[in-house]
C-alpha cells in the first residue's frame, strides 16, 4: 500500500503537472478538428453522409465523396502539422532560443530558393521533384549555416547559429527575388506553391510524406533526452557525456528533414513550429521527452484548424492555411513572448 | 566508502584559441579528498577545472584517470565517473526542481531505456542530501539563490560520479549559504568517499574546508599540500601580491589570512 503511494507520488513529480488532464483536452481537440475538417468546407455535409463517406464505400452519394476527397487532405494537414510542430521544437531545443524556428536557420529559404531554381530553369513542377530540390537546398543551407556558426571560439553557440542563420536567410531571399523577376512563368509557378497551403495534399503527396516524417519522428524522439541536458547548457551536457556538436548535428537534420518535406510539399507555411511549441511549453513545461510529441500534437490541431477556418471565412473559395497561420499566428506569438519572459541565450 | 580512481595531468598547456593560459601543469588529484585550487583572478583555475573535466581540450599534454586518457573514454562511460558543476549552467524556462535534478541521470540511461527504479532513487536520494525534497515540483524560478545552488548540487550527485568538480560553487552567495554548500560538501565527502575539486575565491573558506591546496599564479602550479603547510605570509604576497598576516583560525585551526592594506593599521 504504501510503496504504490510512493512509487505514484515519485510518476508525479516526473511528469509535466496535470498532464494526464493537458493530454485528454488535446486528443479531443484533435478529434475535433479532424470531424470538422471532414464536415465543412464549401459543402457543409451531414452527418449521415459522414458516416456513409468514411464507413460505407457503396455509398455514392454527393456529400459522402466530398468526405472521401477531404480525408486525403485532412491526413495531409495533419502530417504538416506534425512535421513542423516537431521541427519548431528540435530548432528551439538546439539553438537553446524559445523563438527559434526553422526560418531562423535559414531552412525554409533555403528550401525555398532551390525549388525556385527548379521552376524557373529546370520547368520543374511536381511535388515528388520539388520535395528532393527542398531537402538539398534546407540541407546545404544548414550545414552552410552550421558551418558558419561552429566557427571560432566555443563551437556552434545558439547565438552564433542564430546570427548566421538570419544573415544566410536575408541573403538567400534576395537571390529568390533576382532569379524569379525576369521570369514571368516562374512568377507564376511560383505564386501557387509560396503561399502555404494543404489543399494540394493528395494520397500521393501523402505517400511521399511519411517515410520522412518517420525518419524525422525517430530521430526526435530518440535524442529527446539528451536534448534535454543540451538545455542545460554546453557544459553541463559535455559533463553529462553528451557531445554537443553531434547532438545538434542529428537534431538539426531532423528537422531540415521535417520541415523541409512540409515546405516542399504544402509550400511555406509559418508560425506551426513557433505556435505548437510555445504553447505547449507555456502548458506542460520545458521537458522535451513531453515537449516533442505535445507539440506535434498541437502542430497538427492548429493546421489542421487553420485550414478549416480558411474554407469557412473565404467560401466558397478558400483562404490558403499559410496566410491564416501568419496571421492568427503572428499576434499570439507577439502575446506569448511578452507575457513569458523569454530569457537570454 | 570510498574510490580508487586516480586522475591526474601531466605537462599539461591549455587556454582559449591561440592564448596559452595554463602553463604546464603536472598534478595528481588526492583521493577521497577535498582539493581546492587558489589564485588570483585570471590565474587559470577555471582554465585549469574545465580542461581536468573535458570542457576544454589541452593544446598540449595529457589528462588522465585510471591510466587512461580521458578524451578515450566513451563520454557516457566518463559522465558515470567524473561529473563537473560548471559556473554558470543555463536554466530552462519553467524547469522543475525534480525535473532538473533528474536530468543528471543522463549517463546512466541508454538510448532506448526508459527511467528505471535506480534513476528515481537516485534523484530521491540526492534531493534529500541537499534539503531540497520539499521543494521538488517547485519552479526553479522561485527559489532562492542558495537553494538554486543546492538544485544544481544535488544534479550533480544524481549523476552519482565519484569524482566531482565545481567551478566556484559559492560565488554571489551570501555568506550563511556559502558555509552551508560547502558543508553539504563536506558531508558529500565524508559519506560517499567522494573526490571533490574545486575553485574557490574566498582564501580562508579554501583553507579551512580543503583537505589539499593547490595554488596557481600566472597559469604554473605554484605550491600544493595541506592548508597548513601552503598558506604562508609569502605565498599569499607571491600570488595575490597581497601584504598580510597568516593567524590560526580559532575554529578550526586552520591559516586564516588577515589582509593588510594601507589603512586601517594600527600602530
Amino acid at each position: 500500500m504504501n510503496s504504490t503511494t510512493d512509487s505514484k507520488k515519485r510518476l508525479d513529480l516526473h511528469f509535466p503537472k496535470h498532464f494526464t488532464i493537458i493530454l485528454v483536452i488535446a486528443i479531443i481537440l484533435l478529434v475535433v478538428s479532424i470531424i470538422t475538417s471532414l464536415m465543412l468546407g464549401a459543402r457543409v455535409v451531414s452527418y449521415q453522409e459522414l458516416m456513409d463517406g468514411l464507413f460505407y464505400t457503396n455509398q455514392d452519394s454527393y456529400g459522402a465523396n466530398v468526405v472521401r476527397k477531404r480525408i486525403s487532405r485532412t491526413i495531409f494537414s495533419l502530417c504538416c502539422g506534425v512535421a513542423l510542430g516537431i521541427a519548431g521544437v528540435l530548432m528551439q531545443a538546439v539553438t537553446r532560443n524559445p523563438l527559434a524556428d526553422p526560418s531562423i536557420l535559414g531552412v525554409n529559404t533555403g528550401a525555398t530558393l532551390f525549388v525556385v531554381c527548379g521552376i524557373t530553369f529546370f520547368n520543374i513542377t511536381t511535388a515528388g521533384e520539388y520535395i528532393w530540390l527542398a531537402l538539398i537546398g534546407a540541407s546545404i543551407t544548414a550545414v552552410f549555416v552550421f558551418g558558419i556558426g561552429s566557427m571560432g571560439r566555443g563551437g556552434a553557440t545558439p547565438i552564433k547559429l542564430l546570427l548566421a542563420g538570419a544573415a544566410t536567410s536575408a541573403a538567400l531571399s534576395s537571390l529568390v527575388t533576382a532569379i524569379i523577376i525576369p521570369s514571368a512563368y516562374a512568377q507564376d509557378q511560383f505564386r501557387f506553391w509560396q503561399v502555404g497551403s494543404v489543399g494540394s495534399g493528395n494520397w500521393d503527396s501523402i505517400k511521399i510524406f511519411i517515410p520522412f516524417l518517420i525518419v524525422g519522428l525517430f530521430i526526435a524522439f530518440l535524442s529527446a533526452p539528451a536534448l534535454n541536458a543540451l538545455a542545460l547548457g554546453d557544459d553541463v551536457a559535455t559533463s553529462l557525456g553528451i557531445r554537443p556538436g553531434v547532438l545538434r548535428f542529428f537534431a538539426i537534420v531532423a528537422g531540415v528533414v521535417l520541415c523541409g518535406t512540409a515546405t516542399a510539399l504544402a509550400g511555406p507555411i509559418g508560425f506551426i513550429g513557433l505556435l505548437a511549441t510555445h504553447a505547449m511549453r507555456f502548458v506542460i513545461g520545458p521537458d522535451l521527452r513531453f515537449l516533442i510529441p505535445m507539440s506535434a500534437l498541437a502542430g497538427a490541431i492548429i493546421l489542421t484548424f487553420s485550414d478549416v477556418v480558411g474554407r469557412l471565412i473565404a467560401s466558397p473559395g478558400e483562404l490558403e492555411v499559410g496566410i491564416l497561420t501568419a496571421f492568427i499566428g503572428a499576434p499570439i506569438l507577439i502575446i506569448l513572448a511578452k507575457k513569458s519572459k523569454v530569457r537570454s541565450l | 566508502m570510498g574510490n580508487t580512481h586516480s586522475f591526474r595531468a601531466d605537462k599539461l598547456f591549455s587556454g582559449y584559441d591561440n592564448k596559452t593560459i595554463i602553463q604546464g601543469i603536472d598534478l595528481e588529484i588526492p583521493k577521497n579528498k577535498i582539493s581546492v585550487i587558489i589564485g588570483a583572478n585570471g590565474c587559470g583555475k577555471s582554465t585549469l577545472l574545465k580542461t581536468v573535466a573535458k570542457l576544454i581540450k589541452p593544446s598540449e599534454g595529457d589528462v588522465t584517470l585510471d591510466g587512461k586518457a580521458i578524451n578515450k573514454y566513451p563520454p557516457k562511460q566518463l559522465a558515470r565517473i567524473l561529473g563537473i558543476l560548471p559556473q554558470s549552467p543555463v536554466v530552462p524556462e519553467g524547469i522543475t526542481v525534480a525535473d532538473l535534478v533528474g536530468r543528471g541521470r543522463f549517463p546512466h540511461q541508454s538510448l532506448f531505456s526508459g527511467w528505471s527504479k535506480k534513476d528515481y532513487e537516485a534523484v530521491e536520494e540526492a534531493m534529500e542530501f541537499m534539503n531540497i525534497t520539499e521543494f521538488a515540483n517547485h519552479d526553479i524560478d522561485e527559489l532562492s539563490g542558495g537553494q538554486r545552488q543546492r538544485v544544481w548540487i544535488a544534479m550533480a550527485l544524481a549523476q552519482q560520479t565519484d569524482i566531482l568538480l565545481l567551478d566556484e560553487p559559492t560565488t554571489f552567495l551570501d555568506i550563511t549559504y556559502q558555509v552551508e554548500i560547502l558543508d553539504l560538501l563536506t558531508s558529500l565527502n565524508r559519506k560517499y568517499g567522494t573526490t571533490i575539486v574545486m575553485v574557490l575565491h574566498d582564501i580562508n573558506l579554501s583553507a579551512r574546508y580543503a583537505d589539499y591546496i593547490f595554488a596557481l599564479h600566472k597559469g604554473e602550479l605554484v605550491a600544493e599540500g595541506k592548508p597548513s603547510d601552503v598558506i604562508t605570509t609569502d605565498l599569499v604576497k607571491s600570488i595575490f601580491d597581497l601584504n598580510c598576516v597568516v593567524i590560526q583560525d580559532p575554529i578550526s585551526d586552520t591559516p586564516l589570512v588577515i589582509p593588510k592594506g594601507r589603512y586601517h593599521v594600527k600602530s
